[in-house]
């Protein structure tokens, strides 16, 4: 039962995510987008959207830290456990509580403008059951556990597991040390993921970064892609 | 100096009757689908007015187009690259649905089924947003002609802009109508805005499109801009804006708003210029000056070295002829009548537009004075300000002169004529009066009186082999019923057909179909990924499933 959950169960949720990201990519490039309802509706979204956005990055931000960095590595730095888990619990509560205001002024507002309501698809209404269940417990583990709780040292258990999942040799017996709250968290992440690549969460992955690089005027030919399919047989251009 | 060719098209107001036919065929082409019910690529404004979507030229307001900053930069009105970016998440510069308006249908159910009684059955209007029912307040057209313009006109940006002037003589009231399409910019400030490299300018002839498999939603270019002329399919969460009808300019056909045009007024042709210059010329210092900066951007197609330049570019030799016989060319810089579209934007729009006579002429014969003598038509342009001042604000950046000038050719123009109508001999005072010959302004007067079908759209087809070519025709919306959006909403959202207007999509449900019996014998068992709109399972990508009900499009969901 625990490498069901703790060594098949991510790997299943990964291969979904990884080949489903791929799948969507190429068979629906057109229904990859955020699929914006702002023209419906400005007000709580002018609000809601920021405010969920800029905190579930800086919530992204902190599980790269937490996860992906050995505690060894920031330890040899001088930030003794202590003050990581100070820095770690404002920075978390901050972004968490903006990530959690964010979320609640847009799933209200999902639910009682008419026209947004309209457009939401049973995807949606999926998406935000997850995301939402998964940013709750994260928020029980912040608050409850480490900030009012004795507190939990996820890095020596939870992070070690995390990262030896990737290295394929996953270490089932880390997770079980942890207080079943992480495990709930951890597993709904999971589900999460394997969820996502067919909601309007893809949207993500197209963060467009590039726009700060590229010049403004964007020229394409028409012979480029002129037609979006491959040639056929006899019809190649000459010289490919 | 890099040639690039443009396409572009130059409308002559004062024969614009505002009937909208344009509009309703364009809409009959390219926005009859669900999520651009309220879309009007072509859409025909009275001015004074507030236009649509409302007081769109307010940039205070919406922050479209382009800014020269103090070091004489070009930036975008919204902001630098990190600015907009921090706002991606909530554009604070996007129009709402109310600022267009809340497309709407009625209730004819009621009509059909109400039982046999006294009262008389009524469609009450009802939402195609929310489907709840709603009242009327405003639409796409809802202050033409001037209605309601006490109300209304004095809300217009320029009315305002020219204070008290304007409101003093409101009585002696003017209007005109002004039919309004993408720019087609040669600086297009919609590129600029895209976070995603989705909008993108074509080498070829210009045209602007919106690469709907690369448009991501962040709805930037809505708000980018300054003509709002690109919309946001809010059922499929992607942008789409007038095509210039590619798919028919690629065969030589004018656009369909052209082509359907009652009044004839619309000329489509081709203009050289040069791409190195679009900048620097976009950034002229003093407003006033980017008229002729524009005009100067275009090259003289006849010029000997303009045309070794295009050769060496690979500007084929059919379509430098048709730069040569381009009608566009004629009007903006031959004859120098025609004029921009608030050229204080700085995206170099490509839609350029005669100023109507008409207010003038109106004005003058309802005094009783002869609306065609030259005389009193130039003292009255020069008397009548608020036309002038106003067609001014909207073409030329305030600057009157050019405005002025374009009148009083158009002035001279109808009584030289008039004089060989009524068989007098030719007067070339006339035609000196504005520093042209009398031959020119007979040539001028065949162009904007009696050219021809073949005069007026001068489109040379795309090159391309033959192969490519019928693609492209057959991704032509016209032919494409069922269309897309259609087929109401998937579990990922809308369902995922697209419009042919739209360049790496053009892959209609039909064309696959017929690719299928074209290509199963050498690749069965292969899947075209290509080929698939996204919508149903691609071809070849299941066996076939044996019931009927195979095609049948997606149901609508609740
Ligand atoms: C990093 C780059 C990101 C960008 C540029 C971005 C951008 C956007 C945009 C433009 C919208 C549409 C808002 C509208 O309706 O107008 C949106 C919606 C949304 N985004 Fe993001 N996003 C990003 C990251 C994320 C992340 C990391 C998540 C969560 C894991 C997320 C979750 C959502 C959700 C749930 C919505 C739907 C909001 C609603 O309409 O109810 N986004 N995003
Ligand atoms: S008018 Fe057309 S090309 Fe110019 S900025 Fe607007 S959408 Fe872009
Ligand atoms: S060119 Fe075509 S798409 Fe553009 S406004 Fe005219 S008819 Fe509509
Ligand atoms: S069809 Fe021609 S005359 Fe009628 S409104 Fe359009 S541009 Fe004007």
């Amino acid at each position: 039962m625990t490498s069901f959950v703790w060594v098949v169960l991510p790997y299943a949720a990964l291969t979904c995510f990884i080949v489903g990201l791929f799948w969507r990519y190429r068979y629906d490039k057109f229904g990859w987008t955020s699929r914006s309802s702002q023209m419906y509706e400005n007000r709580l979204l002018a609000w809601g959207s920021p405010l969920f956005h800029f905190g579930i990055l800086g919530v992204l931000l902190g599980h790269i830290v937490g996860l992906v960095v050995p505690e060894t590595w920031t330890t040899r730095l001088g930030l003794s456990e202590e003050g990581y888990h100070l820095m770690a619990v404002t920075t978390g509560s901050v972004f968490g509580l903006m990530t959690v205001v964010g979320l609640l002024l847009l799933i209200y507002r999902r639910r009682s403008t008419p026209s947004v309501f309209r457009v939401t698809t049973r995807m949606d209404k999926a998406m935000y059951v997850m995301l939402g269940a998964v940013i709750a417990m994260g928020m029980y583990n912040s608050l409850v556990v480490q900030l009012l709780g004795g507190g939990h040292d996820y890095r020596a258990d939870v992070a070690v597991w995390f990262r030896s999942v990737f290295w394929f040799q996953p270490d089932a017996a880390l997770m079980q040390s942890a207080p079943l709250s992480f495990q709930i968290h951890a597993l709904l992440a999971m589900g999460l993921f394997a969820l996502w690549p067919f909601t309007r969460l893809v949207h993500v992955f197209s963060a467009p970064v590039g726009y700060l690089a590229r010049p403004y005027i964007v020229y394409r030919s028409r012979d480029a892609h002129g037609s979006a399919r491959a040639p056929r047989r006899g019809w190649e251009k000459i010289g490919s | 100096m890099r040639v690039m060719a443009q396409m572009g098209m130059v409308m002559n107001l004062d024969k614009c009757i505002g009937c909208h036919t344009c509009s309703v065929t364009c809409k009959q082409a390219w926005t009859n689908r669900t999520g651009v019910e309220y879309v009007w690529f072509n859409n025909v404004e009275t001015r004074p007015g507030l236009g649509y979507p409302r007081l769109h030229e307010d940039q205070e307001k919406w922050g479209g187009g382009w800014v020269r900053t103090s070091r004489g930069k070009l930036k975008l009105r919204a902001g630098g690259r990190i600015k907009r970016l921090s706002r991606i998440f909530s554009n604070p510069k996007l129009p709402g649905l109310k600022d267009y308006y809340e497309p709407w249908t009625y209730e004819y159910d009621t009509l059909l089924n109400a039982p046999a009684g006294d009262d008389v059955p009524v469609a009450r209007p009802k939402s195609l947003i929310t489907g709840l029912p709603m009242q009327i307040r405003w639409s796409a057209n809802w202050d033409d002609d001037l209605g309601g313009a006490p109300e209304y006109a004095p809300q217009d940006p320029i009315v305002k802009k020219l204070g008290d002037l304007v409101k003093l003589e409101f009585e002696k009231t003017f209007m005109f109508h002004l039919p309004r399409i993408c720019e087609h910019c040669l600086n297009p400030a919609c590129v600029a805005s895209c976070p995603s490299g989705a909008i993108y300018k074509r080498a070829e002839d210009g045209i602007v499109l919106v690469d709907q498999d690369g448009c991501r939603g962040w709805r930037m270019c809505v708000s980018g801009c300054p003509y709002k002329k690109v919309y946001f399919n809010h059922r499929t969460g992607k942008a789409e804006k007038c095509t210039f009808c590619y798919p028919r300019v690629e065969a030589g056909l004018p656009t369909v708003c052209a082509e359907t045009c009652v009044g004839r007024l619309r000329y489509i042709g081709l203009f050289l210029y040069d791409a190195d210059a679009v900048l620097a010329a976009a950034s002229v210092e003093d407003e006033h000056d980017l008229l002729e900066a524009q005009r100067s951007v275009i090259l003289d197609p006849d010029d000997p070295t303009v045309i070794a330049a295009a050769r060496a570019e690979g500007i084929a030799e059919d379509w430098i002829e048709a730069a040569q016989k381009s009608p566009v060319y004629a009007l903006t810089n031959r004859y120098r009548i025609a004029l921009p579209l608030h050229p204080e934007y700085r995206t170099m729009p490509m839609v350029w537009y005669i100023p109507p006579l008409s207010p003038v002429v109106d004005a003058v014969s309802s005094t009783g004075a002869d609306g065609e003598d030259k005389d009193t038509l130039f003292a009255a342009i020069d008397q009548l300000r608020i036309p002038v001042e106003y067609l001014a604000e909207v073409f030329t950046a305030g600057d009157p002169a050019p405005v002025e000038n374009s009148l009083r050719i158009l002035a001279a123009m109808r009584s030289y004529m008039r004089r060989i109508n009524l068989g007098d001999e030719r007067d070339e005072s006339i035609a000196a009066a504005v520093g042209m010959t009398g031959q020119t302004i007979e040539e001028l007067y065949r162009l904007l009186a009696i050219a021809k079908y073949e005069d007026r759209y001068v489109i040379p087809a795309a090159h391309v082999e033959a192969g490519r070519a019928l693609d492209e025709i057959a991704g032509c919306s016209l032919d494409f019923d069922g269309g897309p959006g259609m087929g109401g909403m998937g579990v990922f959202g809308e369902a995922s057909g697209t419009p042919a207007s739209v360049e790496t999509f053009q892959l209609t449900k039909q064309r696959a179909e017929a690719d299928r019996y074209d290509d199963l014998p050498e690749s069965r068992g292969a899947v075209d990924l290509l080929t698939w709109s996204g919508g149903e399972a691609p071809p070849g990508m299941f066996p076939p499933r044996r019931s009927a009900e195979q095609d049948e499009p997606p149901t609508e969901e609740e």
